[in-house]
């Protein structure tokens, strides 16, 4: 039974060393276990001691029975252990005492939800009202005047408030190095709150099952430093004149199937057409990336994307009845690339 | 001399035939005798074999899955494969495995634990089975049909409704899960009147068994819970069959209500899945540990408040939709004391195999496996009661690890180590030790193979319900490696598959008493007789079995009792032919059988189908009301019915009566014994 012993002993030690290693990976963008703000810091903090709790009771427990199995093995057959039916005194601690460590990981557990259900008001936070759709994220800023998809801008420093809201089924909105998940449900407006604190890039993706394309409906939050949050946003405003076609050869001809394949009738460019159904692509060019986050944003994606969108996203309402040529889609290509 | 000329003797009278349609079938034994068996050992292998059919399924399903999510980016299903293959992967494992495994198990042994012949309504139960079998089989119908269920096992609405799943896979669902729902309930209908009422003499109810306890409780949680998601789905199939509106936001409906209906029902139902589980392993170890259960009233009582308490914290699977600090915090705390009886019943198993006699035989090893897996399973439960942090948990490969824990790592490690522990008492045989311990081994690492690195990935930021993910967001390696636990844990079934298959011829010959059990399905013959007890035994303490063969010693240790011939001592002739048990019936899957009729129909919206199965399902139950309680010259008839001593008639007591009155010409079997030697008639349908 030696190597079973081992093999049982080793497992969770593996596991748990398999899992601080993990953690320190440089490949995890979405590691709950490296929270970067405060407000995901503030839930991994409530969450390690839990889990240091949670261990001694697996070691005391996985203990117990290890050493059972070994100390009280049956070594004749004539061994008559003594019947004892239970012992009151012990039955009494060992319910007593995991309630008491329930009740205080129980205090601090509502004082946070307490903390983290509160919505702040004031006049430096910023207000972003963010809709789900199948299968792409919409934000939207009121006070700014901006609509844009896929990438949610955010000045570090600043907490920003999200109204979360939904356009056709429940997704859930999950930047996990941030914040931890809050659903979208149609019919209701939900809150979150997140906030970086140093610029840098947050991945992240839908976590509400939302039908056939679920796993391809990603995000990404992008924070900067309030100076270059204000540029973006200006830009962001601009009317480009770029929006409104213009000049000769590729660009324009590209602009003209924009309108004339009917991309226009589902995604708006200000200025020049105005479609409800898909992201809003006046800056798409501004972005990094496309298609509900799923490619990084350049031509070579993007004529794979036009190719055939059901392909690439099944189920997605980007349907197009007669499939665009290779031709078609180099002038659209040099029509979006000036979408800046 | 003359011959003597006696008088003329009176014309016997002969119990009048029924008309054709309502004959039961005599015979119990033959390969069609098991569509209209009604004994309940018969009925619990069936639910046994059909489960275990639908786990292969259900494996199959999770290994293509794996297969899936070995590599990212995978090609080996489309999007819309792979979310009909995670739906029906949880919908077999929860509604058609686990819970009919745990009916296999109580349906074979509930009425022996208790001392009893069969269970309180036999057709109801063979119907209940009937309704099982063809309500998975209608299930699995949506695969050749226009695609199985894809919404998930939960069904969220709006997404589940007809404008975003407009084909037919939902309504398979509706449906599907409709008819299990009728066989659930009606089986628990059954077991909780027959635990309350057939219990042998002497058998208090803290006499009994703690299978039997937790697996009443289980019923009883199957009882008030399976009406709530009937209700869900009731709401659900008019909203997506006549166009109304109850999930529908912009007509005034309310996806989480379809949530909290689902939850209601959803969290009573693990609890259901794991209860009968927990049965077992409070079985086996004392068994193999030689010691009595440690703590059985707090046992009890802590099944019991689990069984409450189970129903206060369904919310604990919606801490992202938005609820509010008020109902969160409830129901945070709520989960966190849920785990304080389930802890107490940790600490109790230790207690029992502590300073035991403990023999490593392969139910053992399953048994004590569940100990440690299930405290996994139930650790991370807690972890996801800190409802803060479950934001980040939730809808993450955290919990798929930690259902899986409890579900895979508890319930079927303790009913896998319930088929090696009554295996001997079903068949007759054991099954082989040897290859159970390799079975058990490779199942065990198997399983923490596949399911220990979800905790990773989860944690790591992988959502659940994905079809695949990108390159680069280190899910790469612990995704390979679950994939290759999976196949670990396909070769351990295969293993058990052979096990079954080689023991039938080569198995050890199982005595009555193989394991110095403890229950009284220990104290009769491997297999039992098919009307379990000759007579019907009198119970003096739980644990009546060991104390007949044991009493202890000053220092509490027991001692054999001399008078006590150790093994169970099979009936004589005279008993065996004696007892009376009811007939065989058709209409019990008859009446099933105009179940899946209804459900097509109304797929189809074939209203003379519809029609058509419910006249199946009702002529079905009124024929099986009508129909005489034995066959005439069956092996159970014992003549007409007299009026009984207050004039009715049908009397429902035995008395001599009818012994004299059996048509001449019947086997001699049929008049043996006086009917007043057997024990009192325990089933509820008379004599």
């Amino acid at each position: 039974m030696n190597v079973s012993r081992r093999v049982r002993r080793l497992l969770p030690l593996a596991l748990l060393l398999g899992a601080l290693s993990s953690a320190c990976a440089p490949n995890a963008p979405q590691d709950t276990l490296d929270p970067v703000g405060p407000i995901a810091k503030q839930l991994d903090g409530l969450f390690n001691p839990v889990l240091a709790v949670a261990a001694v009771f697996f070691f005391l427990v996985q203990g117990l029975v290890l050493f059972s199995a070994i100390r009280f093995r049956r070594r004749s057959e004539d061994e008559a252990p003594k019947q004892i039916h239970g012992n009151v005194k012990l039955e009494i601690t060992w319910t007593a005492i995991p309630a008491l460590i329930l009740a205080i990981v129980g205090i601090a557990t509502v004082i946070t939800i307490l903390d983290i259900n509160k919505i702040d008001k004031g006049a430096d936070v910023l207000d972003v009202t963010v809709t789900g759709h199948q299968w792409w994220w919409e934000y939207e800023y009121p006070e700014l005047g901006l609509v844009t998809a896929n990438e949610l801008h955010i000045p570090t420093g600043t907490r920003v408030e999200l109204k979360l809201e939904s356009d056709d089924v429940i997704h859930s909105f999950w930047p996990p190095k941030l914040a931890g998940k809050v659903d979208v449900i149609p019919g209701h407006t939900n809150t979150m709150a997140i906030q970086a604190d140093a610029p840098g890039e947050f991945e992240g993706q839908c976590a509400e099952f939302c039908g056939i394309s679920h796993s391809r409906m990603r995000l990404r939050v992008i924070a900067q430093s309030p100076e270059d949050f204000k540029a973006w946003a200006a830009d962001q405003k601009r009317e480009h004149p770029a929006s409104a076609p213009g000049g000769t050869g590729e660009v324009a001809e590209g602009a003209a199937l924009f309108q004339s394949r009917g991309c226009g009738g589902c995604h708006t460019v200000a200025g020049y057409t105005q479609g409800e159904i898909g992201p809003n692509l006046t800056h798409l060019f501004d972005r990094e990336t496309f298609a509900g986050s799923i490619f990084e944003l350049n031509s070579i994606n993007l004529r794979r994307w036009l190719r055939d969108p059901q392909g690439e996203k099944p189920g997605n309402k980007m349907v197009l009845p007669v499939p665009l040529n290779e031709d078609e889609i180099t002038k659209l290509i040099a029509y979006l690339e000036t979408l800046k | 001399m003359t011959t003597l000329e006696l008088p003329p003797k009176p014309a016997l009278p002969v119990t009048p035939l029924p008309p054709p349609v309502l004959r039961r079938p005599r015979s119990i034994t033959g390969a069609a005798s098991w569509f209209t068996t009604v004994d309940h050992k018969r009925i619990g292998i069936l639910y046994g074999v059909t489960a275990f059919t639908f786990f292969v399924l259900g494996g199959i399903e999770a290994l293509l899955l794996r297969l899936q999510l070995a590599r990212p980016n995978g090609t080996v299903l489309s999007a819309e494969a792979y979310n009909q293959l995670f739906t029906m992967h949880g919908t077999t494992m929860v509604f058609l495995v686990i819970m009919p495994l745990s009916a296999a198990f109580a349906n074979y042994l509930m009425p022996i634990m208790l001392g009893a012949r069969d269970v309180a309504f036999p057709r109801l139960n063979a119907f209940s089975y009937w309704a099982f079998l063809l309500g998975g089989l209608f299930l699995y119908s949506s695969f050749f049909l226009g695609g199985a269920p894809n919404g998930g096992w939960f069904g969220y609405a709006p997404n589940t409704s007809i404008t975003f799943s407009p084909g037919h896979n939902i309504d398979f669902w509706v449906f599907g899960l409709q008819i299990l729902g009728i066989a659930s309930t009606t089986g628990a209908v059954n077991l909780v009147v027959t635990a309350l009422n057939m219990r042998a003499p002497g058998m208090s109810l803290l006499r009994m068994p703690i299978f039997v306890w937790m697996s009443l409780i289980a019923q009883f949680l199957v009882l008030f819970a399976m009406p709530v998601i009937t209700v869900a789905l009731f709401l659900l199939m008019f909203d997506r069959q006549f166009g109304s509106n109850f999930f529908n936001p912009a007509m005034g409906g309310d996806p989480l209500l379809w949530q909290h209906l689902f939850w209601i029902f959803g969290h009573p139902e693990v609890y259901i899945l794991i209860l009968p589980a927990m049965g077992v392993v409070s079985e086996i170890l004392p068994v193999f540990a030689r010691k009595p259960l440690f703590g059985y009233p707090v046992m009890v009582f802590s099944g019991i408040a689990i069984g409450f308490m189970g129903w206060g914290v369904w919310v604990h699977h919606m801490f992202s939709t938005g609820l509010g600090p008020a109902a969160v915090s409830a129901f945070s705390v709520a989960t966190m004391f849920i785990a304080v009886p389930t802890g107490v019943k940790i600490f109790n198993w230790i207690g029992t195999i502590w300073r035991g006699s403990i023999k490593l035989s392969t139910p053992m090893l399953y048994a004590m496996g569940f100990i440690a897996m299930f405290t996994i399973g139930g650790l991370s439960g807690v972890t996801h009661a800190v409802s803060p942090h479950d934001r980040q948990q939730t809808d993450t490969y955290y919990v798929v690890a930690h259902f899986h824990y409890v579900l895979f790592g508890g319930a079927l490690f303790g009913l896998m180590g319930g088929f090696y522990y009554w295996w001997p008492k079903v068949f007759g045989y054991h099954l082989s030790e040897k290859i159970g311990k390799w079975q058990f081994w490779l199942w065990f690492m198997g399983f923490n193979l596949t399911f220990g690195p979800m905790h990773i990935l989860g944690l790591q930021g992988m959502p659940r319900r994905i079809d695949t993910y990108p390159a680069g967001y280190g899910f790469e390696f612990w995704n390979l490696v679950a994939t290759a636990g999976s196949f670990v844990i396909a070769f351990s079934v295969l293993l058990f598959i052979i096990n079954v298959a080689r023991s039938k011829k080569h198995g050890e010959r199982a005595v009555g008493d193989p394991w110095d059990g403890r229950t009284l399905e220990w104290s009769i013959t491997s297999p039992p007789a098919h009307y379990n007890f000759g007579e019907s035994p009198v119970v003096h303490s739980l644990d009546d079995w060991w104390h007949r063969k044991y009493t202890e010693d000053e220092q509490g240790r027991p001692v054999r009792r001399e008078d006590h011939p150790g093994q169970p001592v099979p009936d004589s002739p005279e008993v065996a032919n004696s007892v009376h048990l009811p007939s065989p019936s058709y209409f019990p899957l008859i009446a099933a059988f105009g179940l899946p009729v209804m459900a097509y129909g109304m797929i189809y919206r074939a209203w003379a189908v519809v029609i058509l199965g419910a006249i199946i399902v009702i002529g079905g139950i009124y024929a099986w009301g009508l129909e005489p309680s034995a066959e005439p010259g069956g092996h159970d008839d014992h003549g007409p019915e007299l009026p009984g001593p207050d004039g009715d008639g049908g009397a429902d007591v035995p008395d001599d009566g009818p012994q004299e009155l059996v048509p001449a010409g019947v086997a001699p079997l049929e008049t043996a014994a006086p009917e007043s030697a057997s024990a009192e008639p325990v089933t509820g349908e008379g004599p």
